[in-house]
């Protein structure tokens, strides 16, 4: 259908830019429908909302220490209790959604830049080039995920944006296979053949066609990658490579939690169920977002 | 098939090898100087020299590299720098521990997932299919550390029923052993099983609208015979392919599970060598890590090749 359109040069603006855009209605159409797609979106939107806002809604400053109340348990000052240096848990626990939240969207917009190009380089031009990045990429896939980026994140030093870094690219391979695999899919449909007749170069190509086609499953993958990125960098996090004290984020506050589970059991209580629904809330809309673009029956 | 193994083989030990070029080479590139912390900061340039060159770091890399590949190559994975232990050895110490965690977790979550994967495809729509979907859910979601930070808080520290961490050999003590990993076999377990009862249950409903499914029915035969002797046995094959790429999974997460229980195995090996930046140890431990997951997928090719033999006969044709 499309190398009609590219046959007839004196319509094609309109044709093309209808299409997708009925597409994407269709899309949120059929995200709509599903209410646990709904109330995924729904949890992501109100954490980014905690986290754009949280120094107005957080009741106390999170870094504040406080001796006359160490390890108390959650009252009606501190709703869910203080923390060994007497701060306030709550209050830990908003700021925390900025660190999650930026370091799984940010790690995986890396994993994209990087893998999305050499996914479509080694899937479009195939031979030599298709055969270093693939080595490459299963030399890296030979590491499991989690030790890939414990590695690198100790190698270039324990800080936010570096265990972001690190996470982004221990997430890329999986992308890079991903990009491939649809280009290959792609690259000999009649369309694309038509295209390459008619003299399209090979940039217009990837940009018009190749693309735009491997859109949707790039979105699934890379909504569930956020869901796992964001439980890497609370690893990390945990295991002293993420955020730096005294910045709250719900990994480290799980990693000190963990030496007064007799005494303030509370301190590792929430923490953690943020990061839990956290990541069911992007795991619901990641399964919604796969119902929607592939409706199978099941 | 034969002519596919030995190809996949010689492309895996490709594979292996740039690893161990990577790591080796970015391990020295690395700034910062890992050599000075090992012997004390406040040494004199002289003994840090001749700790240098004892242990041939202040030859070119390449060279290093070659002479450790020679070692590596006969066994010898040399000595942690750090503390001098052979590598080698506190490897194969470790190693059957991190195994056995391992294998209770895989044993933990082909139990919870089979039965429920096949209940919830046979009851798909009912209020079974979205308890298995939402426990599937719940263990995809659940960060694995948290979940011990729980069953410790719950199990051991509030109602004592289990030890909080540690380690008994199951040469010395079975229960004791069986007592202590059953909450990190759990917490490992339950990733897996999430990932593994959505493969089943989704390729069981593709089997059960297939023809050759229909037939069954339509023969008269049991409900339980044709899931269980025809459709599961196909549903069963993507499986098979998921636990094998869920083996890294597995892998990483026993590394934080170790590291939360305080179970001396592989996993605590990994991050201590990491952490400390000892060449040998994070060489060695890299080396067995990338074998053994390489090792792991060829072998779910022959088991699948095994199970499907479709795969086989076209394997055949093809050469």
């Amino acid at each position: 259908m499309r190398s009609v359109v590219k046959a007839k040069p004196s319509r094609p603006v309109l044709a093309e830019k209808a299409l997708p855009q009925r597409r994407v209605w269709r899309l949120i159409r059929r995200f709509t429908r599903r209410p646990p797609a709904i109330l995924g979106a729904s949890v992501i939107l109100a954490f980014v909302v905690v986290a754009v806002f949280a120094p107005w809604l957080a009741p106390y400053d999170p870094q504040a220490t406080n001796w006359s109340k160490i390890r108390k348990p959650p009252d009606p000052q501190n709703w869910l209790g203080t923390d060994d240096l007497g701060r306030d848990v709550l209050s830990r626990v908003i700021w925390g959604a900025r660190v999650s939240l930026l370091a799984g969207v940010v790690s995986i917009l890396i994993a994209l830049l990087l893998g999305v190009p050499l996914g479509l380089i080694s899937g479009y031009y195939g031979s030599w080039i298709d055969q270093v990045i693939m080595r490459l990429t299963d030399a890296l896939l030979a590491f499991p995920f989690l030790i890939l980026a414990i590695a690198l994140a100790v190698t270039l030093g324990p800080s936010l944006a570096n265990a972001t870094l690190a996470i982004g690219v221990s997430a890329a391979p999986g992308f890079i296979r991903l990009t491939r695999a649809q280009v290959l899919a792609v690259r000999e449909e009649e369309y694309v053949q038509a295209a390459r007749a008619l003299g399209a170069s090979d940039l217009r190509i990837i940009g018009r066609h190749v693309l735009p086609n491997s859109f949707a499953p790039l979105l699934v993958q890379a909504t569930v990658s956020i869901a796992g990125a964001i439980i890497a960098e609370s690893t990390l996090s945990f295991l002293g490579l993420g955020v730096q004290p005294p910045t709250p984020s719900w990994g480290s506050m799980l990693n000190v939690a963990q030496g007064f589970l007799q005494q303030a059991p509370w301190m590792a209580w929430w923490p953690g169920l943020a990061i839990f629904v956290t990541v069911l809330a992007f795991n619901l809309a990641g399964d919604g977002l796969r119902d929607a673009l592939d409706p199978k029956d099941y | 098939m034969l002519q596919f193994l030995i190809r996949r083989s010689l492309i895996s030990i490709i594979v292996i090898f740039l690893v161990t070029i990577l790591v080796f080479v970015s391990q020295r590139l690395l700034p910062g100087d890992p050599v000075r912390v090992w012997v004390g900061e406040e040494r004199d340039p002289e003994s840090i020299a001749y700790f240098r060159h004892k242990y041939g770091l202040d030859e070119p890399i390449p060279l290093q590299y070659l002479r450790w590949l020679s070692l590596a190559l006969q066994g010898d994975l040399g000595r942690s720098i750090r503390t001098g232990i052979d590598v080698r050895e506190e490897i194969l110490r470790r190693l059957p521990i991190t195994v056995e965690l391992a294998v209770l977790a895989l044993i933990i979550a082909v139990v919870i997932a089979l039965p429920a994967g096949v209940i919830s495809a046979v009851r798909k729509d009912t209020t079974w299919d979205y308890i298995g979907n939402s426990v599937a859910l719940f263990g995809l979601s659940v960060p694995n550390f948290w979940l011990g930070i729980m069953l410790i808080l719950f199990l051991a520290v509030q109602l004592h029923w289990l030890p909080a961490s540690g380690y008994v050999s199951p040469w010395e003590d079975v229960l004791e052993n069986l007592r202590r990993m059953i909450m990190p076999a759990f917490v490992l377990g339950t990733g897996l099983s999430a990932v593994l009862m959505r493969q089943i249950r989704s390729s069981l409903l593709e089997v059960l609208k297939s023809d050759y499914v229909r037939t069954a029915y339509s023969k008269g035969l049991e409900e339980r015979v044709v899931i269980y002797k025809h459709a599961l046995r196909n549903a069963l094959i993507p499986a098979v392919t998921v636990l094998g790429l869920q083996a890294g999974a597995l892998f990483g997460g026993a590394v934080i599970t170790e590291q939360v229980f305080v179970i001396p195995g592989f996993g605590k090996y990994i991050l201590d060598g990491v952490f400390t930046r000892d060449y040998a140890q994070v060489q060695a431990v890299v080396l067995v890590t990338a074998v053994g997951y390489i090792a792991i997928n060829l072998i779910v090719d022959v088991i699948y090749s095994i199970i499907n033999p479709k795969i086989r006969l076209e394997g055949a044709k093809a050469e």
